[in-house]
């Protein structure tokens, strides 16, 4: 078969299947992009923000074998939860898809390679959903390990009792509700991340003010505690952590959300946010200089 | 399919980038064959060529690519390979990579898209190299990587975007030989030059730029006749050259003619070259010289950008 052919052939399928084009353009997109972003020196600081807990519990539990007793569960248990809710998902979570989302396109403008993404016969909205997909897959893999590898830690000292703790108990169902809930951080703060870096040249600067938001919306009406992350995680934790600190005076408790309504709120919110990216990409234009 | 459809059209298009004029009003429809943009730093080159491949969009005005418009990204990019200037690649990848997977982005399956890179290598001789990391090439190197992703897909329109620079000679003798064999093919290329005796040499016609404005297009020999303001220099190569200066000095529309330093050619400078050509064909006839050679001396891209652009801002 000629090239001629095979390129008549390839159009031929790909008008027939415009579905079919996307997914497969999709899955070498996620590819790509896994490559360049997660196999890279660049995540360093990634990788320590994800392993600092993992490293502190295994320094814990070789050195305070006296505290490995069925009594000290529940307590491992809270700081297990404050682990996953206040440092994970309020903090490493939040900078990583900081450092991975906005990096999807702003480091291609920056590295001046974004063109070769734009001449390629591939819709930007495509390309949205598939670097979106792809930071999604790292900070999600990335983080998910962690959390499991912090759950096994937790248990693991306490030998049968652990084992009868996450078997017999609530244990595997808060691993499921911990999973869930970094995996959903994951698709909220990319989805957020990738539209600031859409928006901003630098998106650090609204990333902090982002960051500032989500700590003080707990104070404000439940309307517009709906514009931030946490508030949909929050109803998914396992365990509750009481509120604490100044704020806790200010804050503005809210009536309970089911939580299939929290996972569909937050989808919904990251497809709206994703629907913008989509909007702007397609204004953008390759303009390096002035980058 | 109409004509339309076979052509690049520039419909009134202006580009501005913010209060900064980037192309103002352009408006000519390119056929099949090389086109050649020309023109000095900031004329508006690559704003035309990012125009025609979507990477910017124009403020005013339309651009149609064989019919398509570049709200039509799918469809338009299996008709359009673009090599640009940017000398940027994707960290970390070979030469193979660079061509492959833009290829899988086309939809071609894994074989398809390995036979298509083989061959855009072979094409522009990078097979030897292509498993090494792109960082690593030489500038030639980089040029013709970028020019092999360009014509992998088969392209019906080719933009070059100074696809000559950083070539060595016998590169760019192989690069401009696939530049007019993709033009017999019936291909669309258009190529941006600063080497100017190249783009003469291989352009059916050239896109005259300064400062936004297209200020001349079509073919070159077209354009030279338009230039009504430098008289058209012919070079007559005979036995006596003082008899045709002569000769010629009698006519209204010589305005200069200048025997040269061996007294075996007279350079003619003249407004009206097809009288000047009757002429010449009288003076042989009657028998009062003998002509070896006669040759337009200044109907090239140099010389009618030399007297349409000056020399403002030099050439890109």
């Amino acid at each position: 078969m000629s090239a001629r052919d095979l390129i008549t052939q390839t159009k031929g399928w790909t008008q027939k299947q415009p579905w079919g084009l996307y997914a497969s353009q999709v899955f070498v997109l996620v590819r790509n992009e896994v490559r360049r972003n997660l196999f890279t020196r660049r995540r360093l600081w990634v990788y320590l923000l994800v392993v600092i807990p993992v490293v502190i519990l295994l320094l814990h539990n070789a050195f305070a074998q006296n505290t490995a007793e069925a009594f000290y569960i529940e307590a491992d248990t809270r700081v297990l939860a404050r682990i996953v809710q206040l440092y994970y998902v309020r903090l490493g979570i939040f900078f990583a898809c900081m450092g991975i989302f906005t990096w999807l396109f702003r480091g291609e403008m920056v590295e001046r390679t974004l063109h070769y993404q734009f001449l390629v016969p591939v819709r930007r909205e495509v390309l949205v959903i598939g670097k979106f997909l792809a930071g999604t897959l790292i900070s999600t893999l990335l983080f998910e390990s962690a959390v499991l590898a912090c759950f096994y830690l937790t248990y693991e000292r306490f030998g049968v009792a652990g084992r009868s703790y996450i078997f017999d108990g609530p244990g595997l169902h808060q691993l499921g509700a911990y999973l869930l809930v970094t995996a959903l951080a994951c698709v909220g703060y990319g989805s957020v991340f990738l539209a600031l870096s859409l928006l901003f040249k630098n998106p650090i600067v609204p990333g902090l003010v982002l960051m500032g938001w989500e700590t003080i919306a707990p104070i404000f009406p439940a309307w517009a505690q709906r514009l931030s992350v946490t508030s949909y995680l929050r109803p998914l934790s396992a365990v509750t952590l009481p509120v604490e600190g100044r704020l806790a005076i200010f804050t503005v408790v809210t009536e309970p959300v089911p939580p299939v309504l929290a996972i569909l709120g937050l989808l919904c919110f990251s497809v709206a946010v994703l629907v913008l990216c989509c909007l702007l990409i397609n204004r953008t234009e390759i303009t390096y200089t002035a980058e | 399919m109409t004509s339309a459809n076979r052509q690049i059209v520039f419909d009134n298009v202006s580009k501005f980038y913010g209060e900064v004029l980037g192309v103002n009003r352009v408006s000519f429809s390119l056929d099949q064959g090389i086109t050649s943009l020309v023109g000095p730093n900031g004329s508006g080159k690559t704003t035309l060529m990012n125009l025609v491949t979507g990477l910017i969009k124009p403020t005013r005005g339309s651009i149609h690519v064989l019919g398509l418009t570049t709200r039509q990204p799918v469809e338009l990019f299996r008709q359009v390979g673009y090599c640009t200037q940017f000398d940027s690649f994707p960290p970390g990848s070979t030469g193979y990579d660079f061509i492959f997977w833009p290829l899988r982005l086309h939809g071609f399956g894994r074989e398809q898209a390995a036979r298509l890179t083989a061959e855009a290598l072979e094409r522009a001789g990078m097979t030897q190299v292509a498993r090494r990391k792109v960082a690593g090439y030489s500038k030639g190197m980089r040029q013709r990587i970028r020019l092999a992703q360009a014509i992998a897909h088969h392209p019906p329109v080719l933009v070059l975007d100074e696809p000559l620079n950083g070539l060595d000679p016998i590169a760019r003798a192989e690069a401009i030989a696939l530049f007019e064999s993709l033009a017999k093919q019936g291909m669309h290329v258009i190529i941006s030059s600063h080497i100017l005796e190249e783009v003469d040499r291989i352009s059916d016609r050239v896109v005259l730029m300064s400062s936004g404005y297209v200020v001349a297009e079509g073919q070159i020999r077209e354009v030279r006749k338009e230039v009504r303001d430098h008289p058209m220099q012919i070079l007559v190569s005979c036995s006596n050259a003082a008899r045709l200066a002569s000769a010629a000095f009698e006519q209204n529309h010589v305005v200069e003619a200048r025997i040269l330093n061996d007294s075996r050619g007279v350079l003619i400078r003249t407004r009206d070259p097809e009288q000047f050509y009757l002429l010449l064909n009288k003076i042989v006839c009657s028998g009062l010289i003998e002509v070896d050679a006669v040759a337009p001396a200044d109907d090239d891209v140099n010389s009618i950008y030399q007297y349409l652009i000056g020399s403002n801002g030099g050439p890109t």
